[in-house]
Formats: structure tokens, sequence, C-alpha cells
């Protein structure tokens, strides 16, 4: 699975928000987009899910035109977890994740065995396995958000669209929904806050500023002092990890450093 | 305590949906029996049986024909039809409102208190004052309350979608307001030409009465029960996906303005259709799926028969109620439906607010 954006252009009441924007992710690659806020990562995203209709510009699926698809046809090859998951409605867990199976079914067609296989099988990638019958909203943010990916797991598509998916989580939930997300071998494109889990997870990252691409490549390539003070306009200290042989940023906070002619090596 | 699983008790939401449903159906039976020989002249429930039975071609002969001709007259002519008219009014009404709480992704949503009955009622009115839709005889009424809760409908939508959401005052605020705009069209009309409007007058269209119930009030309103509960439950996996918002419900695969529309359109037409025949009785789409939802949960496979049955149930017996309290006189019952709904609505405000 593959999916191709190119010289894409969005609008919001006669403010250009996005320009341009070209971008790629291979199959089976892992690519996360970084920015500020305000940069325009979600409205990007948006516009990959159909939530928003770009002006201009063309998204393909496997060399297939969004045009040419139905909404349907996207929801059984793109999986997304966007930032507005308020529910007015309680539902108990395993019809949460049963929603993931939507695209699949006819109309008033029921879940069948396999259907309650492969949620219960969702709910058990996601260690949320006995609480199926509990209900959502009585959930706690790491746990809701553990539920959401598992309704995407549930949809079984190869393509995941994923809008800061562990916003709000602890570092032990942030690890173990990226760690998850990872083993399962899709083509992710994901905006990332967190700059040092975009370096543990992805194998490409985009820089998004001021809704333009401003830069792309490997974390090593991209994760650079210069790079982070120019998009984000802060002071950084960075290095490979000996054990991850990752990229490591460390944050240097001007009440620490406030001279900024201090040396860090 | 709940904690572990297996320990936890089980509750009527892992019941099946098939038991859940013949237990409303028995419970309906009995509500026909039983509410058709009260009122104030009333008949034995026995004697209500029999003359059921005697209708029926196999039987007709086993029933024996120990009743008087006064009792086949009140139970055939007037109330049957009346009561069987209640099942079919609360049900519609608490089916619309499950549409527009989806559709509205809202508790707080009914046809009364978005002001869609007010709606329903002035172009009724008008209608009827002006004769539009006369050339099509006795649905002209019901096609006329149809375009008003279509307008209402859409119009309250648009005004409290504020940047691609509904937001819950603008909301609240448009229904009350269109509501009462509509109410004094209604009101002006009734009050200007009282003569062409007969029984319909306006405490009529304001307060619902189930009084003039006839055996021909029966046919457009089940046709259209039955027509939107098959769009509607067909559709059922949409429904809940709406509920988790208008975006996941795309991401999805649903095509999210078809089914907005859909439910549009569904709403306007159980709601003009019911208020055609019974005026507006407000509360009972929004108590009903409330109850039905602490009940059996939010899928909508199971809310809308199980709220169907619970609607029709709870309008006959509140319509026993409003022939009886001050009889032989009558309430109208939306008088009745509005005591009890109000502080009902008022609960839900507060439980909303404190979320």
């Amino acid at each position: 699975m593959k999916l191709q954006v190119e010289n894409l252009n969005f609008s919001y009441n006669h403010q250009k928000i996005l320009k341009d924007i070209s971008l790629h992710v291979a199959n089976g690659e892992f690519v996360g987009i970084i920015g500020p806020n305000g940069s325009g990562k979600s409205t990007l995203l948006k516009n990959l899910y159909r939530a928003l209709t770009p002006d201009s510009g063309s998204i393909y699926l496997d060399q297939q035109n969004y045009r040419d698809l139905k909404v349907k046809e996207i929801a059984k090859k793109l999986g997304v977890i966007g930032q507005d998951n308020a529910l007015p409605f309680d539902f108990p867990v395993k019809e949460i994740v049963a929603m993931g199976r939507s695209p699949h079914k006819k109309l008033f067609e029921g879940d069948n065995k396999e259907d309650k296989e492969i949620i219960e099988n969702a709910l058990k990638k996601v260690e949320m396995g006995d609480m199926a019958e509990r209900n959502y909203l009585y959930l706690s943010g790491g746990e809701k958000q553990r539920v959401l990916l598992a309704r995407v797991l549930a949809q079984q598509t190869e393509c995941l669209v994923l809008d800061e998916p562990t916003n709000h989580l602890d570092i032990h939930h942030q690890l173990r929904i990226f760690d998850v997300i990872k083993g399962l071998g899709a083509t992710v494109l994901s905006a990332i806050h967190d700059l040092n889990i975009a370096a543990l997870y992805c194998d490409r990252i985009y820089v998004m500023k001021d809704g333009t691409i401003y830069k792309s490549g490997t974390p090593e390539d991209i994760l650079t002092s210069k790079t982070i003070h120019e998009v984000f306009n802060i002071k950084t200290d960075v290095r490979r990890h000996p054990v991850t042989k990752k990229v490591m940023i460390t944050y240097l906070p001007e009440s620490i450093f406030n001279k900024g002619e201090e040396k860090v090596v | 305590m709940f904690n572990n699983i297996a320990q936890r008790p089980k509750g009527l939401k892992e019941t099946k949906l098939i038991v859940i449903l013949s237990f409303f159906l028995l419970l309906m039976i009995g509500t026909v029996i039983f509410a058709t020989g009260m009122g104030p002249v009333s008949v034995h429930t026995t004697t209500v049986l029999q003359i059921l039975i005697s209708k029926v071609p196999i039987f007709s002969n086993a029933a024996g024909d120990d009743w008087t001709q006064l009792e086949e007259s009140i139970v055939l002519g007037l109330r049957l039809p009346r009561v069987l008219l209640g099942l079919i009014v609360g049900a519609s009404l608490s089916v619309t409102g499950v549409a527009l709480q989806a559709l509205v992704r809202n508790h707080l949503a009914d046809p009364f208190i978005l002001g869609v009955s007010s709606g329903a009622s002035a172009t009724a009115t008008l209608g009827m004052l002006f004769g539009t839709f006369s050339f099509l005889g006795t649905y002209s009424l019901s096609l006329s309350a149809f375009i008003g809760a279509i307008v209402v409908i859409v119009l309250v939508y648009a005004l409290s979608r504020v940047n691609g959401k509904i937001n819950m005052t603008q909301l609240l605020l448009s229904g009350v307001a269109i509501g009462l705009i509509m109410e004094s069209i209604t009101k002006l009309i009734t009050l200007s030409a009282p003569n062409a409007l007969g029984l319909h007058n306006a405490t009529f269209w304001m307060a619902g009465s189930l009084a003039g119930a006839k055996w021909g009030y029966l046919t457009l309103p089940l046709l259209a029960m039955f027509l939107c509960m098959t769009i509607l439950l067909i559709n059922y996996r949409a429904l809940n996906a709406l509920l988790a918002g208008d975006e996941t419900a795309g991401t999805l695969g649903f095509n999210v303005n078809v089914i907005q529309t859909m439910l549009v359109l569904v709403a306007s037409l159980l709601a003009g259709v019911t208020i055609a025949v019974s005026g507006s009785i407000g509360f009972v789409g929004l108590m009903v799926p409330h109850i039905t939802r602490l009940l059996i949960g939010s899928d909508h496979k199971k809310v809308l028969p199980v709220s169907a049955f619970l609607g029709g149930i709870l309008v006959v017996w509140t319509d026993v109620a409003a022939r009886l309290i001050i009889a032989p006189e009558e309430l109208p019952i939306g008088v009745l439906t509005a005591i009890f709904g109000g502080p009902f609505f008022i609960w839900l405000l507060k439980r909303n607010s404190r979320k």
C-alpha cells in the first residue's frame, strides 16, 4: 500500500493553510510529520482522510486517485485516528471496536463469528482484552486511546493515518501504542508531537512550517540542532544514543541557558 | 467491585435482542387489551377480549355474545383505534427522537424541544386554511405538516452548526426561538379563521390529543413508521458511527452527507405524519430514547425497536391517565407528558453540563 500526495493546496476563509504539499509513504514505511502548532499538520491529515476537501492537488492510494474511489473503498484501505474523539453517548468497548468492521459490512449485516474474533484479537493486541464489556466513557485517557487503536486495527487496513495518536498519554502508553503500530508492519503516516518519539519510530520525517513541507528525510538528517532551531525556535543538544542507536534530543531551555553563549559538548 | 468481569452481574445489555423484543411485544399486547377497557365508561377486560376475539374470523363463534351493543361500539369504534393510534404515535415520536439525536449527536434533541412539532403544526394549520394541498385529500394535512417539520429541522440544524460542529447552546436556543415563532403563527391562524379549522383548534395543536382517533387515521402513520423504521434499521451501523462524529463516520466508510439527509427526511416524515393526527405531544422523543439507552445501551440495532415499543406503550398509558384523571372531562395528553417530561429534560440538562 502506497500513499502519495501531489501539489495539494487548501485554504480556509480565503486564507491559504496548505501550500503545494507533496509527499509519499512507501509500502510498510513509518513516516512522521512534525512541526509547530498551527503549521498545518492536522489540516493536511484531514485532507488525507477526506474530512476536508483540497482546493487543488491529487491524493493517490496505490496509484488510484481518491476521486475515483468510493468512501467505503477508502475505508477498507485507510484507517484513521483523528483528534476529535469525544463521544456523546456511552457504548461498551467492544461495540466501539465493532464500528471498525463497518466498511466490510453490507447494510443491516450483523457481526458474524469472524468479526467477533477480529474484534477480540484487536482488543488483545492493545491489552484491553478483559475490558470488552466496560463502558467507554468511564475509561481513562490512555485506555480510550487504546480502544480507538483497537477500532482501527479491527478495520484491517494496510494504511494508517494518525493525528498525534498518543496525545495526552503518559510515556508508558505512548511507547506501548507506537510499539503496537510499528509491529503491524503497516504503511503509516502520523503527526507526532514529541521529537524523541519521532526519532525512535520513524523511518522518515516530514517537517512542516507555515503550511509547507520545510524539509524531509531520515530522522538523522532532519533532527539536527540547526533544523530544530529554524522550525521550533528552541535550543537543543542532539546526539546518538549509545543503546538505541537513534537520535536523541535534549532541550536546552532559556531559563537554564539564558545567555545562549555556553557551548554544551 | 465490578472490576472482575467474571463476577459482574449480567445486565439487560447482554440479553439477546430477540428475548427483549418478545418481552416488549407481549407487554404491548397486554397494554392494548387492558388500556382498551379503561376510560370514563369502563369495559371489563374479559369483555374486551371477547369482542376482539369475535372479530377474528376463525374464532368468531367461540367468543359467545354476552356483551351489549354499546360496549362493542365503545371498544371497536372509540377505544381500540385510539389505543392503536397511541401506540403508533408513541413509537413514531420516540424513533423521531432517536433519529434527531443521532443527527445532532445530543441527548437533548426531541421534536418538541427543537421546535419541529410547532413547525409541523403551523404549516398544517396554514394548509387547512388555504387548502394548498387539498387535492391530496386526507393526506394533505400530513403533507403540509411534513413540510413544516423539514423546514424547522433544516433551519435549526443550520443555525446550530458552528465550525462544522453542533453547538448545544445554539441548538437549544434556536429550537426554542423557532418553536415560539411557529407557535405564534399557529395561534394567529386559528384565532383569525376559527371556522375553517373545525375540530383542530389551537389547543389541539399545542397540547396534543388522541381523542379524535378514527380507524382512518391509522394507515398513513403506520406505513410511515414501517418505512422509516426499515430505513433506519438497515443503516444502524451508520447511525452508531455518526455518534462518534462526522469525521470518524467518514473514515469508517459512510457517506455522512447522505446519511444526514436521510435522517432529516425520516425525522420530518415521522414527525409530520404523527403531528397531523395527534397534535404535538412533547418530550416523548426525549424521554423514551434516553430510558431505552439506560436499559440496553446505545447500539441502534437495539435502541430503534426497543424505543418504538417503549414509546408506544408509554403514550397509551399516559392517554389512559389523560381520560381518567378528570373524567368525564379529558386532559390533553400533551399536558401530561409535559408535566413529566419537563423535569426530566431539566435533569438531563444538569447531568449533561456536569460532564
